[in-house]
């Protein structure tokens, strides 16, 4: 099966001691330890490795560099192998991707016969019928589409890592070696990274066959290896360049944030396709990959050669290929008088015939249409046009293109480098880089072997000053003696199928066509023929693109300019990017309790809280119920611990406080707490909390579960700007809060302190610093749910030992603990409102009801001024409570129903539960204001359309005297806000 | 094969004439002029010329046509907004969206894919049982739905979400579609030069002229010409625009990101909308699936792109359907999205005679395009705000009447 292997190739990459099997569309196939999908079918004789997007044309191997987008495979749950660069490993079931009935017999290749009534972007100008748009769109969705999905594929958590270094290298071919060692030597701590197996790049394969050239490389690469301060990854890539040398390295296993204080990009370049017809033949590749396949996997490229050359690069490859067994032909180059060196001297003696002033007009497919049959020749003019009167055709099973390269600047242009073309070079080269990035070798348009050795050198010595170490820069580097690219390496034919983009199947053209219907700058004709959209993002085909429009249009290409460069530079896995999917979960102290208790968890933003604590043979609603009456007729807990939680001290707390509340604090007793409502500038209620004072320049307050966050930023933002003599510390995570309620919540709370808790020591609204046992807690009277109640503020790490102890105590009155749905039912039956449930983004106190909380004759605070302005616009809506028939049957309305009037939105429910107490449902709502008279009927209609007829009801529902709160047998003045 | 395809095997040259012509030079006066070439300002041009017989127009674009927000958005096209003000208003874009590739005769691959919003939590339910109540008062196909309909539509979905966040339920919204942005600046591009309007791309506007609270001309990089009337429609320029005319507005801009993968065979049908796991995502008719985000949280003049993003989304994209593990992400990219205190746009007439403003697009202009430039176009002609966008202006701030769809736009999508 083997029958393209060489012989032993020195330094190659594979291990002939360890085959390994796999199968290709079926077919089983041998290959060893270090090939590449692609290297083991070539050196098989396989060589169609895919089908091309759009025509379903045979592909083979063009670049072996990452680029070839028509042989990604499938394999099990992978998806878009990319062949040429995947290792091949044992057992792999592999299959060409898009393919309807095998890469072999592909029947869509009947789609080419197609392609003159398919130009380019033929799918804007067909198919727009509004009746049959979806039956085009669903045949045109499965034709398009590589990789098929499995489902089964299970969630891959890739490990992440931080690191640091002084100078990150990308690239480890000579330049990048060189510069390595160089910054290296003079102190500098140095990460070089390579994607490919081996370090060496072209050093180990554009050889021409000279052995002083692999000595070299060797040797520097021995050094960099065996230097104390390099770290060398190889199949690691540079995924992208972010602001500030933020670049992620990305190798299979896991995906590494560098974060590199210089970086020196040796990043080479991408060699590119010569366009001529049918030049996307299995068999037409490109020089470099030829050597690699020669010099890495020991394949033999082809049998019979025709070299298409423009560059020195070529003639070294006609080299290694005679040096290894390949018969060339005929070298054909493009420029009509080449630099008459040794290389075509010795190539003339050898009887090889070099065609000057010549291109390659054609590729002629075989009989099996798996390769070249020949290669048809023509000269050219000073344009670049063929001369196809003067046509021969040669014999040949392979057709090998160098005719230039494109920088790999892709890194470059994403850290913001300024590129200049050089019209000598026929390259974009930097002209202004970014501080502490450089770049050397073919990047930055230094091609020759002892050039790049010198270059790379210059950018170490550059990076290594800029880090600070001592280094004297005086280097020169010779200009390249002939141009690596060619200007103009397009044959026009008229058959077409001169592939330009082989991602997207773009002839020749189709760039003119685009450029005719008004395409004629680079980004929209980027975006309307999708050059260098496909997967290889236009790594073998901008460039071209680029010459062609800057030829229609009469520009340099430097004047045509280039689309923009974003990451990534290969496409990144989404295991790699996402980790091992970090997602917060909060848990309050008690939460080992709750789940004894068998609670039902909700999610309150990231904290997880009780909804409710289940009971066997319960409903959900039945449990809620349940804990509702048990608050009622004895005495629940709950766990409020969510709530946000903040201490202010210093001489301007209480200022600060006047400042970002609406309500007064100022003259607070030393013991009391106040209700406490925050608005945001535009006099919206955003927020709202207790606010306690415990002395003179101290106070303690909470804020929303929601809120915490968000309002801690905030006021830390405040207190930036406002620089008053306070501190702010967020307690939220630091303190945990229980809340006891029910007519025997002071029984219980009495068996655990000492405090007097009569209404005349501890009053409601009262705070006080006390111990519950030995557990110090600071105790509020609240009444959020209507009852009598406390809310017992304390050390987190002390709450599970606390509600043990109020559990214990609590146990002879039948203590009750309650989730999130309980007491939502019971601050509702009391009228009491959830900001953000029965507010939205626009409402104001006003709206609310809560001006009250509000003190508009204090000298400022936030949103007092839009107050202020509101006041005298008319109210929009109001939020009333409404009650529905005790003897309602139907389906109850839910949160967000509509208020209908008149067939008119005139508001919507907020809030809706069944009061078990009350026996009805009850709820809030907002309507229009002439709308809200108490005892009046509003029809709310649910979501199927049926009206359900409430009647306007004072809040709150239940105990509206508030009799609940009060000293039984003594009725004490309260405390009121 | 339909039949239109014929033409081009059977000619010989392309049968294709230019799109749009690239005038020489700017003329001295034009009736108006659109500062922004994106999809907004070229249908405000096209309908001025088609429906208002205006037509010595010049749409100047710093870049190229379709350059910004336009080319830079994940085109979902949906109405189930949250306002009344909204609705009414996204919905006549739908409706208008839906002929477009007729009315071109350009296909925009307006591809119907019904757009489900998960709700994660109780309070979401709610704020989408809110959306789907006015949405069908309206009469927009819109409404709440439970998991098991969010699992019949996407099988493959992971209804927990990893366990983090199961899936309540959602907000299904019928006629939720995508389309081929780059098309619809092409198309509104096409129809506006076809009836005389001027297309300058490459063209920045450098000052605007006032005389007396009136608009008189606008300084370009290519000279100065003269004009009673001025659009501006240039999104997250917009602030440098107004400092032109000295102008305050609210609006502040913050970076929107998005990403991109490699085609894959179609398996996505819907688009799904995850708002607390920040994803938005469909599957392009190229098999991609574009995904995004919510806003980075600061505000920022610029469309870099960041690692941050790539990295949370595609942890959000794994949680949702872990058997992507494998697919690819190629390209992420940013658009720079002019946000308003209340998510809503600013549209018509300022205190300037003769400037209009059509900005604060945030993260939901483009399926505004349509009727963005009806209206727009209507207010031109007119000097009177159109109705849908009466409740747009830029004084409503000043007025204390804001809109209110922070709860539908926000990663809304």
């Amino acid at each position: 099966m083997n029958q393209r292997r060489l012989p032993l190739i020195s330094g190659e990459w594979i291990d002939r001691s360890q085959p390994i099997e796999f199968t290709f569309e079926g077919t089983r196939f041998t290959g060893y330890v270090g090939d590449t999908i692609a290297s083991a079918l070539w050196a098989s004789g396989q060589q169609i490795l895919g089908r091309s997007f759009k025509y379903h044309r045979p592909r083979g191997i063009l670049s072996l560099a990452n680029h070839d987008v028509n042989t990604l495979m499938q394999s099990g749950q992978k998806l878009n192998i990319r062949a040429d660069v995947t290792p091949l490993e044992d057992g792999m079931t592999l299959s060409a991707i898009n393919t309807f009935g095998g890469v072999m017999g592909d029947r869509a290749s009947a789609i080419e016969f197609f392609s003159p009534f398919l130009p380019v972007g033929f799918y804007y100008k067909a198919f727009n019928s509004k009746r049959l748009f979806p039956f085009w769109e669903r045949l045109i969705r499965n034709m398009t589409g590589l990789g098929q999905v499995d489902f089964s594929t299970p969630h891959i958590r890739t490990a992440k890592r931080y690191d640091f270094c002084d100078l990150l290298v990308i690239g480890a071919g000579i330049s990048g070696l060189s510069a390595a060692l160089s910054a290296a030597d003079l102190g500098a701590d140095v990460v070089i990274v390579d994607e490919s197996a081996r370090a060496g790049g072209s050093g180990h394969y554009q050889l021409g066959n000279d052995p002083l050239q692999l000595e070299k490389t060797n040797e520097l690469l021995s050094a960099v290896e065996n230097h104390p301060r390099i770290r060398l990854y190889t199949q690691t890539q540079a995924a992208g360049y972010y602001a500030d040398r933020w670049i992620p390295l990305l190798d299979r296993d896991r995906f590494t944030k560098m974060r590199a204080k210089t970086v020196i990009a040796a990043t080479g370049a991408y060699e590119q396709p010569a366009v001529f017809r049918n030049n996307d033949l299995p068999g037409v590749i490109l020089s470099s990959a030829a050597q690699r396949l020669i010099y890495r996997y020991a394949v033999k490229p082809m049998n019979r050669a025709v070299v298409l050359v423009a560059n020195a690069d070529g003639y070294r490859a006609v080299i290694d290929l005679i040096t290894n067994g390949v018969t060339v032909v005929a070298v054909v180059d493009l420029r009509e008088s080449s630099l008459k060196s040794d290389v075509a001297q010795t190539l003339e003696q050898q009887g090889i015939s070099i065609f000057l002033g010549y291109c390659v007009y054609e590729a002629r497919a075989n009989p099996g249409r798996d390769g070249v049959s020949a290669a048809v020749i023509c000269p050219i003019d000073v344009n670049g046009n063929p001369q196809t009167g003067f046509r021969q055709t040669i014999a040949c099973d392979g057709i090998v293109v160098s005719v230039g390269w494109a920088p790999a600047a892709n890194l470059l242009y994403q850290a913001g480098t300024k590129m200049r073309f050089n019209k000598r070079l026929q390259q974009f080269v930097p002209e202004v880089l970014p501080s502490g990035v450089f770049a050397c070798g073919r990047v930055n348009g230094v091609f020759e072997f002892e050039q790049k050795l010198i270059d790379g050198h210059r950018a170490g010595l550059e990076a290594a000053a800029h880090l600070g170490f001592d280094s004297q820069i005086e280097v020169t580097i010779s200009p390249e003696l002939e141009s690596p690219s060619h200007p103009w390496a397009i044959v026009e034919h008229p058959a077409g199928k001169n592939f330009v983009d082989f991602d997207e199947d773009l002839q020749y053209k189709d760039f003119l066509n685009a450029a005719q219907e008004g395409f004629d700058n680079i980004e929209l004709l980027k975006r309307y023929t999708t050059v260098g959209m496909g997967a290889s993002q236009g790594k073998h085909s901008n460039m071209s693109a680029l010459r062609i429009l800057a030829r229609i249009t009469g520009k340099t290409p430097g004047e045509v300019g280039t689309t923009t460069s974003r990451p990534f530079f290969h496409p990144v896995p989404l295991s790699h990017l996402a980790g091992r999917g970090f997602t917060p979960e909060q848990r309050t102290p008690l939460h080992s309790r709750h789940v004894k208790l068998n609670a039902k968890f909700m999610l309150a933003g990231m904290w997880q809280r009780p909804e409710y604590y289940a009971q066997s043979g319960k409903s959900r609603e039945e449990c809620i119920c349940l804990e509702a009456q048990a608050v009622r007729h004895q005495v629940g807990i709950i766990d409020v611990g969510t709530l946000g939680k903040f201490e202010i001290r210093g001489a301007d707390a209480a200022e600060f406080l006047e400042r970002v509340y609406a309500g007064r604090y100022s003259k607070m007793k030393i013991g009391t707490t106040r209700y406490a409502l925050m608005l945001d500038e535009t006099g919206v209620t955003i927020d709202d909390g207790m606010i306690a004072r415990l002395g003179a320049e101290h106070f303690y307050f909470t804020t929303t579960t929601s809120g915490a966050t968000a309002i801690y930023r905030e006021l830390s933002r405040l207190n930036t700007l406002w620089r008053l003599d306070c501190g702010i510390v967020n307690l939220t995570g630091a303190r945990s809060a229980i809340n006891l309620a029910g007519q025997y919540s002071r029984d219980v709370l009495s068996k655990l302190t000492d405090l007097d808790l009569s209404s005349v020591a501890f009053s409601y609204l009262a705070v006080r610093e006390t111990h519950i046992q030995n557990i110090p807690v600071m105790l509020m009277r609240v009444g959020f749910v209507g009852e009598w109640g406390y809310e017992i503020h304390v050390a987190a790490d002390s709450a599970p030992a606390l509600w043990d102890l109020l559990l214990e105590a609590g146990f002879e009155y039948d203590i009750c603990p309650f989730g999130v749905e309980a007491q939502r039912l019971l601050r509702l039956e009391k009228g009491h409102l959830i900001i953000g449930q029965d507010t939205d983004g626009l409402t104001t106190p006003i709206e609310a009801g809560l001006e009250w909380a509000v003190k508009m004759d204090k000298s400022f605070f936030i949103g007092q001024r839009s107050l202020q302005i509101l006041a005298k616009r008319p109210i929009k809506q109001i939020l009333i409570g409404f009650m529905l028939d005790p003897n309602f049957q139907g389906t109850p309305p839910q949160e967000c129903h509509l208020i209908i009037h008149g067939n008119e939105i005139a508001g919507r429910v907020t809030s809706v539960a069944f009061s078990p107490i009350l026996n009805r449902h009850i709820g809030l709502a907002y309507v229009k204001p002439e709308l809200a008279a108490i005892a009046d009927l509003i029809s709310i209609r649910l979501s199927d359309g049926t009206i359900v007829s409430a009647t306007i009801t004072p809040t709150p529902f239940y105990d509206p005297e508030t009799s609940r709160q009060q000293e039984d047998v003594t009725q004490l003045q309260e405390v009121t806000v | 094969m339909p039949f239109r395809l014929l033409k081009f095997a059977l000619s010989k040259e392309h049968p294709e004439p230019r799109m749009f012509r690239q005038p020489d030079r700017l003329k001295s006066n034009y009736d108006a002029v659109i500062i922004g070439g994106g999809g907004h300002g070229l249908a405000a041009a096209y309908y001025l010329a088609r429906d208002y017989d205006i037509k010595n127009i010049a749409v100047l674009e710093r870049g190229y046509i379709g350059g910004g927000n336009t080319g830079r958005n994940t085109t979902i096209i949906r109405s189930n907004y949250l306002t009344p003000e909204g609705v009414k208003f996204y919905d006549e874009s739908v409706r208008l969206w839906q002929d477009l590739s007729q009315d071109f005769d350009l296909n925009l691959f307006y591809s119907n894919r019904g757009h489900f919003t998960l709700a994660h939590t109780d309070s979401s339910l709610r704020t989408m049982r809110w959306r789907a109540e006015v949405n069908k008062h309206f009469g927009i196909d819109s409404e709440l739905v439970d998991p098991s309909e969010v699992q019949k539509a996407c099988p493959m979905i992971d209804m927990t979400c990893g366990g983090h966040a199961p899936i309540l339920g959602a907000l299904y919204h019928a006629p939720g579609s995508i389309a081929r942005h780059d098309a619809v600046a092409w198309g509104y591009g096409r129809g506006a030069d076809l009836r005389g309007v001027e297309i300058h791309q490459q063209t920045e506007v450098l000052g605007i002229q006032i005389e007396s609270d009136r608009v008189t001309g606008i300084e370009t990089s290519h000279g100065t010409i003269s004009t009673p009337r001025v659009l501006c429609a240039v999104a997250g320029f917009t602030p440098r625009i107004l400092d032109m005319v000295g102008l305050r507005s609210p609006i502040q801009i913050h970076p929107l990101q998005a990403m991109v993968s490699e085609p894959m065979k179609p398996w996505l049908d819907p688009i799904i909308v995850s708002g607390s796991l920040h994803v938005y995502v469909s599957q392009t008719a190229r098999g991609e699936l574009v995904m995004g985000a919510s806003l980075d949280p600061y505000e920022l003049h610029s469309t870099r792109s960041t690692l941050d993003f790539a990295e949370g989304l595609a942890a959000h994209m794994l949680e949702l359907f872990p058997f992507l593990s494998h697919v690819k992400v190629v390209r992420q990219w940013a658009g720079m999205a002019d946000m308003t205190p209340d998510f809503a746009p600013i549209m018509g007439k300022t205190a300037i005679e003769g400037f209009y403003l059509d900005a604060g697009w945030g993260t939901w202009g483009f399926k505004a395009t349509p009727v963005c430039g009806k209206t727009m176009a209507y207010t031109v002609a007119n000097d009177r705000n159109h109705d849908l966008i009466q409740d747009f202006s830029l004084s409503r701030f000043e007025r204390y009447e804001l809109v209110g769809e922070k709860g539908a736009a926000s990663v809304g999508h």
